[in-house]
């Protein structure tokens, strides 16, 4: 696969900030013609540098007012401690993100819920009945300052 | 329990879970998809829009292969706090290109923030350099991200 060359980055850093830009936009606002964008914008899907696009969906329209992010440490004692605590996980609908890490943390679980009597009943019943937890630790999400997920190209 | 603010019924959710999982699917498609025609789920797009629930649509790149092996998530405790020192902080910490999220939560840390680097050495430059010359910044704990998984939510099930 080639490399990401300059042009690739500014495209790329443009799509970043607005998706919905048309094909001519992205092409005057990257300085290339529209035809080398579309040809661009395709190797970069085929070559899996874009992977892909997704909308966003917003849960406190819907009604959740309240975000934790649960930070588990495994029982590591156990072999597939890991394998078995995620696939677990997976099974409760209001988890919308699961992560591993390298650190103090083993796993963190994103969990939305409608209110805290909501969230208390989750936590209850489904979090903590989640296979080889040692400890957790909750964040409760106040306010996000910022959520670019872009990259700095 | 509150009330959803917005009804949905069972082919909004089943719109906003394609549409989660690839955006630029045609009007057409997703109606082949959900058994409705493709001016009906037009409109109901439309109104998820409208509405709220169906929010911006962005790209999803492969962090490596542009040259971002790293991401980081630190737990940030400010050493000092009020009103001024929160305003100082997060007007800095969002200042910082690296920085691509920033949260301010209640519990162990007063910031979660995601940053993603080169590599560990770069990674340490940011920390060192960046974020550790914040002001009021306290006790920093980070944890590097191994594996990320996102599911669609609530309206999955």
């Amino acid at each position: 696969m080639q490399a990401p060359d300059d042009a690739d980055r500014r495209l790329l850093r443009h799509l970043q900030a607005s998706c919905d830009l048309s094909i001519p936009d992205l092409a005057e606002k990257a300085g290339l013609t529209p035809a080398t964008v579309a040809r661009r914008l395709s190797k970069l899907e085929r070559s899996g540098v874009i992977q892909g696009y997704e909308a966003r969906i917003d849960y406190h329209v819907l009604g959740y007012e309240v975000e934790v992010s649960l930070r588990v440490t495994l029982d590591k004692t156990q072999t597939n401690a890991f394998d078995m605590f995620i696939a677990a996980a997976r099974k409760i609908p209001e988890v919308d993100e699961i992560q591993t890490f390298l650190g103090r943390v083993d796993v963190r679980l994103n969990v939305l819920a409608r209110d805290m009597a909501h969230y208390q009943q989750i936590y209850r019943t489904r979090i903590l009945t989640l296979p080889h937890i040692s400890d957790i630790e909750a964040l409760m999400l106040l306010s996000t300052v910022k959520n670019s997920e872009g990259l700095p190209l | 329990m509150s009330e959803p603010s917005a009804e949905l019924d069972d082919k909004d959710r089943q719109i906003l879970r394609e549409l989660w999982r690839d955006a630029r699917q045609t009007a057409q498609k997703l109606g082949e998809i959900c058994g409705l025609s493709q001016p009906a789920t037009w409109r109901r797009i439309k109104r998820l829009e409208t509405l709220g629930v169906l929010g911006a649509r962005r790209v999803r790149l492969d962090n490596e292969a542009l040259g971002f092996g790293v991401t980081v998530f630190l737990g940030v405790k400010l050493a000092t706090k009020g009103q001024v020192s929160l305003d100082d902080f997060e007007r800095a910490v969002t200042a910082i290109p690296e920085v691509q999220l920033v949260q301010l939560v209640l519990g162990l840390y007063d910031y979660r923030l995601r940053v993603v680097a080169r590599d560990l050495p770069d990674f340490e430059r940011v920390l060192r350099r960046r974020i550790m010359t914040l002001p009021g910044v306290g006790n920093v704990e980070a944890n590097v991200l191994l594996s990320e998984e996102r599911r669609p939510g609530p309206i999955g099930a």
